[in-house]
């Protein structure tokens, strides 16, 4: 799940990292009397789950309740890289001396937490990292250990930051990885983390990734994810607990397992076909599972047949043939299904669909026939 | 030979007693696996089908002498079943489960590594192992395999595992091992710990490595092939059409900032040597002519 700014702000804030004192507002006449509340000047920032708002004009300075209305009526509404700005975060200027940039991330191939330090920050880290790899101070976590206060230090001092830095960047260090940790994240970055002209090291920006699966144990992420981006597929996909992306081919997809839902989608690639996106009804899907998986689909405009690839393993056959049975018996589903299914009581499966065949159901034996079948139907 | 685990490996739960702990435990028991007992200290005493339930896995390895624990808890008690398993000295921990938070993953893996080193953590979000024929621990369907040998299949996705087998099967070659590692951003064992021991198994003749996009893990694999493999190798790569920054439903499955396509991990592969399918059916046949090219 990622963060907007003033949610990744709001959270760090929680931690004790410094960040400027601002408001979320989503009117005009909102950001106004914000940006008045907080004094001037304020920054107007564009709220959106996409990088490069700034050169888009979705980051601007106001001096005053003339310009705060100006720029809040410019950013409301704007479309950077097609997310329309429904929320922006109003928040005191600051004084900047210097841009630094510091992230915490799961290195998965060390399998380590990665902590990542630059003198040169406010610009893309992967442009430092190509150009000038040496700028970034890396360290290596391992989660038994933890972060230590002098570890934090001599990666600072590695880092080479302007001296004045040092104190401020090794707190903020500190609290930025129980952040992440505490705070089950995938991501943790601040970019620009500034010195400002008065010695405070403060940070400018936020970027932060929960991770979903941690959930369980924290509260209020409800609200965070009903901000995600989500286009209306999505949504009803994700209402009802499936992963689901979506594509825009018209032949609909679903499988049981990531790894067989992505085989799934390429194959119907390489047979000529186009998938109209990709969901995998995960393991251990039911008969309710299915047919909400079906529903999903269905209501996809573009969709023009129905691929069903299932290979049990703790998804059992015949509870998915039960689903699309039930299904078919709840909504009017008007593309036509081809189906694979094998593994566990694959043969209960079959039998049962079979019971139920018809030019608009049909069962395939192996999943480049069936493939062929639905993106032939789909033409 | 298989490699990890064989018809002589005695195996126990954590999480029997729940409804998918229930019916994986028996079913793997009827495909011949020496499923020895289950973990739960609320049901201590009790048994499941006959399979006597202990409250710790330090009691149940002290009665039963299991060495293999597999793991059916949910998501928020698997880094404690992990780490009392490991601290109980099991050889090796089988974490079905998904939905495990990433940092837990990566405590947990670190800390066993260090404490236990005599632990392997495989998964989690894994379909388990197979020695078809032999023992078959987690949510595979035994009977899509044929037992025997002479390939060993490793692979990050539990559905295209099956399917694996299944072309294999069908073809009617047999399978040593079959090693599900999950698609999990830490998975406990990896390719490369596989494919060593593929190596060194002398009845693995030649080895079927199914990946996925997201991270680097095949590249690193493709290098090991590369340096220190002799024996065949077969590959398919999952998510070639994948767009760029979607989570594709694995939590390790992304592509990100270019990194990590199926493309780049194809041509590793390639470069290593490995025979690369475009499709698991494609695979399986590639596979089909190695085995046929060793005269086997």
């Amino acid at each position: 799940m990622d963060l907007l700014e003033y949610q990744g702000k709001q959270f760090f804030a929680t931690y004790d990292i410094p960040v400027s004192e601002g408001e979320a507002v989503t009117t005009v006449e909102d950001a106004v009397a914000a940006a008045d509340r907080i004094g001037y000047p304020v920054v107007v920032k564009a709220q959106v789950h996409v990088g490069g708002r700034g050169k888009a004009g979705g980051v601007k300075l106001a001096a005053n309740t003339a310009e705060a209305r100006e720029h809040a009526e410019f950013i409301l509404g704007l479309d950077i890289k097609g997310h329309i700005v429904k929320t922006v975060w109003i928040e005191s200027a600051s004084d900047i001396a210097e841009e630094y940039y510091a992230s915490f991330t799961l290195d998965r191939a060390a399998k380590k937490h990665l902590g990542m330090l630059s003198a040169e920050g406010g610009v893309e880290i992967e442009s430092v990292a190509e150009t000038n790899p040496d700028a970034i101070a890396k360290i290596w976590i391992d989660p038994v250990d933890g972060l230590s206060e002098e570890t934090a230090r001599s990666w600072v001092e590695a880092a080479n930051l302007n001296p004045a830095a040092n104190d401020g960047a090794v707190d903020i260090l500190l609290k930025l990885y129980r952040a992440y940790t505490e705070g089950d994240c995938d991501l943790c970055e601040i970019n620009p983390l500034i010195l400002k002209p008065t010695g405070e090291v403060h940070a400018l920006d936020a970027k932060v990734t929960f991770d979903g699966n941690a959930e369980f144990r924290h509260e209020g992420w409800d609200v965070i994810d009903a901000t995600q981006i989500r286009d209306e597929r999505e949504q009803a996909a994700h209402d009802k607990g499936l992963q689901y992306v979506g594509l825009d081919g018209s032949v609909g997809v679903i499988a049981n397992g990531a790894g067989l839902a992505m085989s799934t989608v390429d194959i119907v690639n390489q047979v000529g076909g186009s998938p109209a996106n990709f969901l995998d009804i995960g393991g251990g899907a039911n008969a309710e599972v299915m047919a909400g998986a079906l529903e999903v689909i269905n209501n996809d405009p573009n969709v023009k047949s129905i691929f069903i690839n299932i290979f049990g393993g703790i998804t059992k056959g015949d509870e998915v043939a039960n689903g699309i049975v039930t299904a078919l018996g709840r909504v009017q589903i008007d593309a036509p299904i081809v189906i694979r299914i094998d593994g566990t009581n694959a043969e209960q499966g079959r039998a049962i669909l079979a019971e139920h065949a018809s030019d608009k159901l049909q069962s395939k034996s192996t999943m480049i026939e069936a493939a062929k079948t639905a993106v032939e139907l789909a033409k | 030979m298989a490699i990890f685990v064989d018809e002589n490996t005695k195996v126990l739960y954590q999480g029997l007693t729940g409804s998918q702990g229930k019916f994986y435990g028996l079913r793997n028991r009827d495909y011949g696996t020496q499923v020895v007992a289950g973990v739960n200290p609320k049901k201590a005493g009790t048994d499941v089908d006959g399979i006597p339930v202990y409250a710790t896995v330090a009691e149940a390895k002290e009665a039963t002498g299991a060495t293999v624990s597999c793991v059916f808890i949910p998501a928020p008690g698997v880094q404690s079943a992990v780490l009392e398993a490991a601290e109980a000295g099991m050889e090796l921990v089988v974490v079905i489960t998904e939905g495990v938070p990433a940092q837990d993953e990566a405590y947990f893996f670190n800390k066993v590594k260090r404490d236990f080193p005599n632990t392997r953590i495989l998964g989690p979000n894994c379909p388990g192992i197979i020695s078809p024929g032999k023992a078959n621990i987690g949510i595979t369907a035994g009977e899509i395999a044929k037992p025997g040998g002479p390939v060993g299949i490793v692979s990050r996705s539990g559905t295209l595992t099956y399917q694996a087998l299944y072309e294999l099967k069908l073809q009617d070659i047999g399978v040593t091992t079959c090693v599900g590692i999950g698609g999990d951003p830490v998975p406990g064992t990896s390719f490369i710990d596989c494919l060593e021991a593929f190596e060194a198994d002398p009845e693995t003749k030649a080895v079927m490595l199914i990946g996925e996009i997201g991270g680097s893990a095949e590249e690193e694999a493709a290098e090991f092939i590369k340096n220190k493999m002799t024996k065949p190798v077969s590959a398919y790569i999952a998510g070639v059409t994948a767009p760029p920054g979607k989570k594709m439903g694995h939590a390790g499955a992304i592509v990100s900032g270019g990194k990590g396509t199926a493309a780049a991990k194809m041509e590793a592969l390639t470069d290593a040597g490995v025979k690369v399918g475009n499709n698991p059916t494609e695979a399986g046949e590639l596979m089909v002519e190695i085995v046929r090219g060793l005269g086997l």
